[in-house]
């Protein structure tokens, strides 16, 4: 789904934050259409969570500007508030109060009136599963149940937008995926147009109709998932391995359908980018068995936003994560590749 | 109003959440005034005096007699005989006896005599309170001993006749105005500084932040919350602390609301002063790290142990910026004077200007964003 700039929900144009001479954003421009799920990825320090506070009133814009719901976040913050949602990076539900404490106390300083304070509590605890929980206290919940009972409470007053800064961070993979289901379902029944942070390319790819990558706070690249894998040289990666290495078989690999490149990796190891895996892998094999040359291995992948973050930033996301917590983790002899 | 008594209704809930953290509040305070009000200002019992008596005549037998009435009234000492004076000496020094009288040779002689003799008290000076109080004992032991046995029918020296206004004020009913305060400057220090930056750090206020709470509902809903939370803790040592020291002046209704009025001022200018002090902070080591300096800079100086005209220039002028001052001097008015509204008007008027004062410097400051 592509943004126009009538239908906008979020409409940001040469946004910049600086600290002092650094520039954390720097005049990134991108619009997020109606009911849109809108991913911004991209390593730690990218520039992500600032992008985010600025479009929630959280710290003021430098310069450029942000418009939310049709209203400007620095000139009318409180008009950007009212219709908004968000939902922090930090679990921030008061652990001494109970389920329903939590979202009484969110939804009375939206001012949510009595009637519908209670309906809207009751239908957003069944939809994030909290009912039974509804008066527990928050200490005693998962990981995962707190995560849904902060999604509960950003909605608790039927905000038109919705903004989750790195939702699924620090989750197990089973409620990971939970949690994805439940905002693709809120999506639907509350109309709800939602702009996602993440550093999961997973969760970017199965959540978002639109990415937008950041890295250095530059917007780097933005489509669709499927577009911008389709935009990376070489849509499938053929892996394949024969028992017997020869000076011809790169030029032979590269006459085969759809082949872009050929990577040597030595022993007789190969790697080959591709158009069209199917067909690619499909020739290789009849070409090894015409020859009598045996494949010792052969595998097939295509192309991952982690190939289309690689191919735009030059590195790999999961390196900048690693990177990111480095200093934590000494080196240990064993543990060396 | 409805987004303010948000905030306050999120912070009492917590508050009543953690029986602890009011418990710890009133700790301090109940222990200080337990421990400090009986260890100070008692009077000195059972000290024990060495007497080397060198005379032994009719006159030493006096002294003997008087001793005896101090141990058995007063008890303020009882005696130890030594033959010894160097012995006596010694053992003062060592600690072993407090105190020491040498009753010479040729005393009762010289006194018969009208020859002015002396009788000798060794003291442990580095102890000031004991060496005073065996001093004051035995001055008016030979105060008694001079007085002539038939007294002149026109007394023509000059006397000094004391009236005390109220019954003796033991010094834990002197400390109970200090301790009521202190609960509540530990009731803000905590429930108002340290549990606030806590939430910052947390990200609680980031939540608060991105709702259409303003500035002002967000600053009064904290306060609020910070004061009723400190007026509990200040009503509840009132009490406590009343019925350990024995006074009945919170049963009397308006003792009781002018109480009521002296804990509320107090507990609004504590927590304007909080506010203030903590309103750009971020780090929650910082509250932690200057709560003893901030209760020995503030308690202190306001006499809640010694009298503030003791005190040198620079102390004198601590105290007149302490809003703990105004709150001791209201509250020993109240409890120990029966002083009435007159008697604390001045304190309320500091208490309620400084907290609003405080409050209208500290709202700007507040920053609506991160």
């Amino acid at each position: 789904m592509n943004a126009s700039a009538s239908n906008a929900a979020i409409a940001v144009e040469n946004i910049v934050k600086r600290y002092g001479d650094f520039e954390a954003v720097k005049e990134v421009t991108f619009e997020v259409g109606d009911g849109e799920i809108f991913g911004l990825l991209g390593p730690n320090g990218a520039g992500k969570s600032t992008l985010i506070r600025m479009m929630t009133t959280l710290i003021p814009v430098s310069s450029g500007k942000a418009i939310v719901a049709g209203h400007d976040v620095s000139r009318e913050p409180d008009a950007v508030r009212r219709v908004i949602g968000v939902i922090p990076q930090a679990l921030t539900s008061d652990i001494d109060l109970t389920v329903e404490e939590n979202l009484s106390i969110y939804a009375k300083l939206y001012e949510v009136p009595k009637a519908e304070r209670k309906r809207n509590i009751d239908e957003l605890l069944e939809a994030v599963d909290l009912t039974k929980w509804r008066g527990a206290q928050t200490k005693t919940l998962s990981g995962g149940m707190r995560r849904r009972l902060e999604i509960a409470r950003g909605l608790v007053h039927n905000p038109r937008i919705f903004f989750l800064d790195e939702p699924t961070t620090g989750l197990d993979p089973v409620s990971r995926v939970a949690v994805w289901e439940m905002l693709d379902h809120l999506r639907k029944s509350h109309h709800l147009t939602m702009l996602i942070t993440t550093h999961y390319m997973e969760e970017a790819d199965n959540l978002c109709d639109r990415i937008a990558i950041v890295d250095h706070g530059k917007l780097v690249a933005l489509d669709t998932p499927m577009a911008l894998k389709a935009s990376v040289l070489g849509t499938n990666v053929v892996e394949a391995q024969f028992t017997h290495e020869s000076d011809e078989w790169p030029a032979r690999l590269k006459q085969l359908a759809g082949v872009t490149a050929v990577e040597s990796h030595g022993s007789a190891m190969y790697k080959l980018l591709t158009a069209d895996g199917s067909l690619t892998t499909t020739q290789l094999v009849e070409m090894a068995v015409s020859r009598g040359e045996v494949i010792k291995s052969l595998s097939v992948q295509t192309t991952t936003l982690d190939d289309v973050f690689v191919h735009y930033t030059g590195r790999q996301l999961r390196d900048e994560q690693v990177k990111a917590v480095g200093f934590m983790m000494p080196p240990r002899p064993g543990m060396q590749p | 109003m409805t987004r303010m008594m948000a905030i306050v209704e999120r912070e009492m809930r917590k508050f009543f959440r953690s029986p602890a953290l009011m418990m710890v509040s009133m700790a301090l305070p109940l222990v200080q005034l337990i421990i400090l009000g009986n260890a100070f200002g008692g009077k000195i019992r059972g000290a024990r005096m060495g007497v080397v008596d060198y005379d032994r005549e009719s006159q030493s037998l006096k002294i003997h007699e008087a001793f005896d009435s101090i141990a058995v009234n007063i008890r303020t000492f009882t005696t130890v005989p030594y033959s010894d004076e160097q012995q006596a000496r010694e053992d003062v020094r060592t600690g072993k006896i407090d105190g020491a009288v040498i009753i010479p040779a040729q005393y009762s002689r010289r006194v018969l005599a009208g020859d002015s003799p002396a009788i000798g008290l060794v003291v442990d000076n580095s102890d000031q309170t004991m060496s005073s109080s065996l001093e004051a004992e035995m001055q008016s032991l030979v105060d008694a001993l001079n007085a002539p046995v038939i007294q002149q029918r026109v007394v023509q020296s000059i006397a000094l006749e004391i009236v005390e206004l109220y019954p003796y004020v033991e010094y834990m009913k002197y400390l109970l105005s200090g301790s009521v305060a202190l609960a509540m400057y530990v009731a803000v220090m905590i429930g108002g500084g340290m549990l606030y930056i806590d939430d910052k750090a947390r990200g609680v206020h980031e939540g608060y932040l991105v709702t259409p709470i303003t500035r002002l509902e967000l600053v009064l809903g904290l306060n609020l919350a910070g004061t009723i939370k400190a007026v509990l803790s200040g009503v509840c040592l009132t009490v406590i602390g009343s019925l350990m020291a024995g006074l009945g002046v919170i049963f009397h209704p308006e003792s009781a609301l002018l109480l009521l009025l002296l804990i509320l001022s107090t507990s609004i200018a504590f927590n304007g002063m909080m506010f203030l002090m903590m309103v750009r902070v971020e780090d929650p080591l910082i509250p932690r790290a200057i709560f003893g300096v901030l209760n020995t800079l503030l308690f202190f100086p306001s006499g809640a142990i010694s009298p503030v005209t003791g005190f040198p220039p620079w102390l004198k002028a601590i105290a007149v910026i302490d809003p703990f001052t105004y709150a001791v001097h209201g509250f020993k008015a109240v409890l120990l004077k029966d002083g009435g509204l007159t008697a604390i008007r001045t304190d309320l008027i500091f208490l309620f200007g400084f907290g609003i004062a405080t409050l209208l410097v500290a709202t700007p400051l507040f920053k609506r964003t991160l």
